[in-house]
């Protein structure tokens, strides 16, 4: 049964009437048009629709809409602040650290909240926390160095 | 649409929001088969002098947009980023054929040079014209030409052509000498960077045209059935929900995606047809016994029999591949429209002509009918160079006119109705002589795939190569997987002669170094092993350091490994990577590279970990929690190195890095443990069996 539920997006309230129960990610793309967010295996499984929840990584094809009910969602539309890009999406852009493209959203929103706690990472704490993402096109490598110079910047330096 | 607006909209990215036909259409005929001569089919100067360029070709992470913006940016003397890119509009582009094969740079790329080299000699005449000098006197850059001599004497691209076509045409124009190039080779910006680091990136899936409609298809549990009858009372009490058929296809409808998928689920279907009686174990022997009767030798020299009287050590092997699939990150997806006569298909795809070809035939209208337009697209790797999510969007948007209609298949559907990397069966002979130095027979019986690629830079005097030509041999349906053929037949011929070389007892490298007849690969193993720093021995020497070439059409790569190999559970963990590549010149070496460590890392899924299982005509794999792609604890340390060895012609990049993958990881569990790995992917269970294998010391 669709319900008026508000939660924030990208720093702004809003209020979708959708049942509770459809999956975030429907409510991202479908509903309100964010179609930065991907669907990849609508099971949990490649990361391609990581969005954050008050800052933690979740799977929005894995997440209900009631579960975001009065929290705050961020998503990669949402990373880019008054044309501003976050030092994230320009590692992502110097190191070239896409191809399809299709993973790459999911990669930045994974990093990002990873980074945000972890700054200071060791190559294998990244792996570890980007293993749930999936890149078919084979970009691991620059995602890794991508990630490691965001991390940097954020006075990450090991 | 006006021109100008037209430029406007591609302006840093190829956007596809063209609803209408435009003047911009191609200025010739679309012949199919040739490319267009008139240079104004590829390019347009607006009246603000950005310059367009229009290529049949799609952008599927390759990098496309951008090396074609360099190719046409070289001869004008722009900045890549000066020159806007639209891809893969049948109506806005000329004809081309797929992207694939790493033919882009192979064969448009040539093209697209000459339309340049054309249009800056026309331009140049034009500004002669209006400035009052010699051509010969003037110097252009950045959009501007001026006289060399009085700097102040210039007008722009802008002024010269105000937005009109140009007339003169001046037949082939030599494009620069490459001493003269200034673009290609360097380092540039990826012109997708912004748009897909933002999420603004539109593919198929992201359309969202206003009043479409999602449909999901009732789908046979097995491939051989057919569908019979269907109830569809439930799906159709869900509020909103259509049902369209036509023919065997039962589509349900509804403006959300996911209300369509689960009303589906309400769907009955019955099915009927018989399944094929054979699985993924029984494939192999399944395919020699069914390709047997229709072998025939495709290429021979010598007598085999005489070669194998002369040989000292003789090795004997069967190699095996299963099918894998391309799943691309982005399933299938295609959106269609038909609407005053005319089927618009915004489609994720590989090959536009060929979408348009097969949506006009499918729908019996004529091909001009048929608009094929292509977002990004997210990833290929041969799987979108068929048409079938395009055609069945098309199907059914043609029985509600004027309503979009998107399909996109789920995983389960993606990885069922894939066209897979053919399972295959190579057998192979062959003998070294006792001076180790030349291979005195080589017998090759391959079933499953064609001996592409098979025959290699090696000196084998005698040899023997036979293939299939059976129609329909794979049970399942078999599509061109990134260097088709290739990969299968370069595994069997480096994993044989690595085996070879190791029985004689010698290092692997050696036997290579005496059988090329290419300097190019000498050369490229020199390069290779430099840069590894490894100095090979007769193995196993347990280091786990294995080595394999390969080649795709004239492009020559050698491959180095270094693997663990975990004795206990099986598991092959790639430690190291390395692959010289001689591709001729790099147009753009910082996507050359991108894409070999890309082909590194799918091989590396390929060669380890991707099968698709299957028991008659079901498909076992549903999702990645079975189908197993490499992810980043996967992913070794990687070294690519560029050698070009003089050879002008540009070589696509797409494929040739696949080809040694498999049989490099392989060659170097051999070399760990003594095993030899001969079925892709050796996952732990095969690498355990083929330890079992070794003879104890
Ligand atoms: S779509 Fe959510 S994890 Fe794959
Ligand atoms: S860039 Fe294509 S899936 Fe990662």
């Amino acid at each position: 049964m669709a319900v008026p539920v508000s939660f924030v997006l990208n720093g702004k309230p809003v209020t979708v009437t959708s049942p509770r129960d459809r999956m975030l990610v429907w409510v991202l793309r479908d509903e309100l048009g964010l179609t930065g967010t991907k669907v990849g295996c609508e099971a949990g499984l490649c990361g391609a629709c990581t969005v954050l929840v008050d800052f933690e990584t979740v799977l929005s094809c894995s997440t209900t809409l009631g579960d975001v009910a009065g929290k705050s969602v961020l998503t990669i539309e949402g990373l880019t602040v008054e044309g501003k890009l976050d030092p994230l999406q320009k590692a992502f852009q110097d190191h070239h650290a896409f191809q399809c493209g299709y993973c790459t959203s999911g990669m930045i929103m994974a990093a990002w909240a990873f980074l945000k706690k972890k700054p200071k990472a060791t190559r294998e704490q990244i792996v570890e926390a980007m293993e749930g993402n999936i890149c078919r096109c084979g970009a691991h490598v620059r995602i890794l160095e991508a990630v490691e110079t965001a991390g940097k910047g954020m006075g990450g330096v090991r | 649409m006006k021109r100008r607006t037209l430029l406007q909209a591609t302006a840093g990215a190829l956007t596809f929001f063209f609803t209408s036909r435009t003047s911009a259409a191609p200025v010739e005929p679309t012949r199919p088969g040739a490319y267009a001569e008139d240079f104004n089919a590829y390019l347009k100067i607006s009246a603000d002098g950005r310059v367009g360029c229009f290529v049949g070709k799609t952008e599927l992470g390759q990098g496309a947009l951008t090396v074609l913006a360099m190719l046409v940016a070289e001869e004008l003397e722009l900045d890549p980023a000066q020159v806007d890119v639209l891809l893969g509009d049948t109506d806005l582009c000329p004809w081309d054929l797929p992207t694939g094969g790493s033919l882009t740079m192979w064969q448009t790329a040539p093209v697209l040079r000459g339309a340049a080299a054309e249009v800056r000699a026309v331009l140049l005449g034009m500004a002669a014209k209006a400035l009052g000098a010699a051509a010969a006197d003037l110097a252009l850059k950045d959009g501007a030409i001026w006289v060399k001599a009085a700097p102040t004497r210039r007008t722009t691209f802008g002024a010269l052509v105000q937005g009109r076509k140009m007339v003169r045409h001046l037949g082939k124009v030599k494009p620069k000498p490459l001493s003269d190039c200034t673009v290609l080779g360097r380092h540039f910006p990826r012109k997708d960077a912004l748009a897909k680091t933002t999420g603004a990136a539109k593919y198929a899936g992201d359309l969202r045209l206003p009043g479409t409609l999602h449909a999901c298809l009732l789908r046979p549990p097995a491939h051989g059935l057919k569908l019979a009858s269907a109830d569809t009372a439930a799906a159709e009490r869900v509020p909103g929900v259509r049902i369209v058929r036509d023919g065997n296809l039962l589509a349900v409808l509804h403006p959300q995606p996911d209300t369509a998928r689960k009303a589906l689920a309400l769907v009955k279907g019955t099915f009927e047809g018989t399944e094929l009686d054979v699985d993924d174990v029984r494939i192999y022997q399944y395919l020699v016994d069914k390709a047997a009767p229709g072998q025939r030798v495709v290429s021979s020299r010598g007598d085999v029999a005489a070669g194998e009287k002369r040989a000292a050590t003789v090795v004997e092997a069967e190699y095996r591949n299963a099918y894998e699939s391309h799943a691309t990150l982005e399933p299938h997806t295609s959106v269609a429209k038909w609407e005053d006569g005319r089927m618009t298909v915004w489609a994720s795809n590989q090959s536009p002509f060929v979408f348009r070809d097969s949506v006009a035939e499918a729908l019996k209208l004529d091909k001009d009918k048929v608009r094929i337009v292509t977002p990004f697209v997210g990833g290929g790797f041969g799987g979108k160079l068929v048409a079938p999510v395009a055609v069945e969007a098309a199907r059914i948007a043609r029985q509600v006119p004027g309503v979009p209609i998107q399909v996109a298949w789920n995983r389960e559907e993606d990885l069922f109705l894939d066209g897979y990397r053919p399972a295959a069966v190579v057998k192979l002979r062959a003998g070294l002589d006792a001076s180790r130095g030349a291979i005195t027979f080589w017998d090759s019986t391959v079933a499953g795939v064609s001996q592409g690629e098979a025959e290699f830079t090696y000196e084998m005097q005698t040899n023997r190569y036979q293939a299939p030509a059976v129609p329909d041999l794979h049970p399942l349906k078999a599509g061109a997987w990134r260097a088709p053929n290739a990969h299968t037949n370069a595994f069997a011929r480096e994993c044989q002669l690595d085996a070879l070389a190791a029985k004689a007892g010698m290092d692997p490298v050696t036997l290579r170094r005496r059988l090329a007849n290419d300097p190019r690969l000498l050369h490229l193993l020199e390069l290779a092993l430099e840069a590894f720093g490894w100095e090979p021995a007769p193995g196993p020497t347990g280091r786990g350091i294995g080595v394999a070439c390969g080649a795709w059409r004239q492009a020559l790569v050698v491959a180095v490994a270094q693997v663990a190999v975990d004795k206990t559970t099986g598991k092959v963990q790639v430690l190291r990577f390395l692959e010289a590549v001689d591709v001729g010149l790099v147009v753009n070496p910082e996507g050359a590279r991108q894409q070999v460590e890309g082909a590194i890392t799918m091989c590396i899924g390929q060669a380890l970990s991707e099968e698709i299982r299957f028991k008659g005509g079901r498909i076992l794999d549903k999702n990645f929690d079975t189908y197993l792609l490499p992810r980043f604890s996967a992913i070794p340390r990687m070294q690519v190195v560029f050698a070009n060895s003089g050879t002008t012609i540009t070589q696509g990049i797409g494929e040739p890095p696949v080809v040694p993958v498999a049989a490099a990881l392989a060659n170097a569990v051999f070399d760990a443990t003594g095993a030899r790995v001969t079925h892709v992917p050796f996952t732990p269970k095969r690498v355990l069996a083929a330890l079992k294998r070794v003879p104890a010391k």
